[in-house]
């Protein structure tokens, strides 16, 4: 598999982000170019699980928009990031939070990190 | 149309020019050496015989040995013969991943994962007999019907029915070559290719 790992650090570039795990409260910048236009949206909620390895990363997050529950899945090292800012350190005990899921209101509460 | 002999890594996947996610495989795509040179004159018909991947002098047969001598190169495993080169190279030269660049659509031939012997389901795609209800109970991927009853009497030739699956020379076609990492020779293809991965593939151009 090494050779796999090669091809996809030539072909991907590696850049820096803020580390962050389930449970954390994230905003993606994200770019979305319109007909030759380019702008930024913002994609705040809660990360749910970051998933894979190498440059190959994902991680998912979840907002509620409109009484609508919205997951969003992005590639770590995605060109269309244009940044990732943590806005909160959650604390939970595992690294897949999906009972998220189920509940909401206050039961959906995630205790913060103070450090 | 030229080729080159190599070796499926695996796959991995890496961003495009907008930005999205293209699924490729990696290949190790030679150095492949020139040991035979077929021509008009001599055989009939242009030619050239690629070989590729090391193996061991003690497990060459005299014959073979004797052939990879006349090239002045080390006994390899895999011989395959390309027809409709554009040039004829030289006996004995190498034929790297440079052959490629960034864009090329090419075919891809390989042999696919051996599946045993499978019912017509998987191997065909029948849609099996029906419903679980309505009497049936134990036949939900029976194949039904082979055919007529009195005329033929028998089972015509070629009817698709159960048997082994698999292990089948595959070419998929109009394949594009995504990047090309010639110091390593390896080249990446848009998709997926048959076979496991460390096993030959063969990739026309």
């Amino acid at each position: 598999m090494d050779l796999v790992k090669l091809a996809s650090e030539t072909a991907i570039e590696k850049r820096e982000h803020p580390s962050f795990k389930a449970g954390d409260t994230i905003t993606v910048y994200y770019k979305i170019i319109e007909g030759n236009k380019e702008r930024i949206q913002q994609y705040q909620g809660v990360v749910l699980q970051c998933k894979g390895s190498g440059l190959t990363q994902t991680f998912t997050v979840r907002k509620i928009s409109n009484g609508v529950g919205v997951e969003r899945i992005f590639p770590l090292y995605s060109p269309k990031i244009d940044k990732i800012v943590v806005d909160k350190r959650g604390i939970v005990r595992r690294a897949r939070i999906f009972y998220l899921r189920g509940i909401s209101g206050k039961k959906a509460r995630i205790e913060e990190r103070k450090s | 149309m030229s080729g080159i002999i190599g070796k499926k890594i695996g796959m991995t996947s890496i961003f495009g020019a907008d930005g999205k996610y293209i699924p490729c495989t990696v290949i190790e795509a030679g150095p492949c050496v020139v040991t035979q040179v077929k021509t008009t004159a001599t055989d009939g018909y242009n030619a050239v015989q690629l070989a590729f991947s090391d193996k061991k002098e003690k497990h060459t047969t005299k014959a073979a040995a004797g052939h990879f001598k006349k090239t002045g190169t080390t006994p390899k495993r895999k011989l395959i013969e390309f027809r409709y080169f554009p040039e004829l190279p030289a006996l004995g030269s190498e034929i790297k991943a440079d052959l490629f660049i960034e864009g090329d659509i090419v075919d891809v031939i390989g042999t696919s994962k051996g599946r045993g012997f499978q019912g017509v389901v998987k191997r065909h795609g029948f849609k099996g007999v029906g419903m679980q209800t309505h009497g049936q109970h134990n036949r939900l991927r029976a194949p039904g019907s082979r055919g007529a009853s009195s005329y033929p009497s028998r089972v015509w030739r070629g009817q698709r029915t159960a048997g082994h699956m698999g292990v089948d020379r595959v070419k998929i076609q109009n394949l594009e070559v995504v990047k090309v990492m010639a110091e390593q020779n390896l080249i990446l293809i848009k998709g997926a290719l048959p076979g496991h991965n460390g096993s030959y593939v063969i990739v026309e151009k």
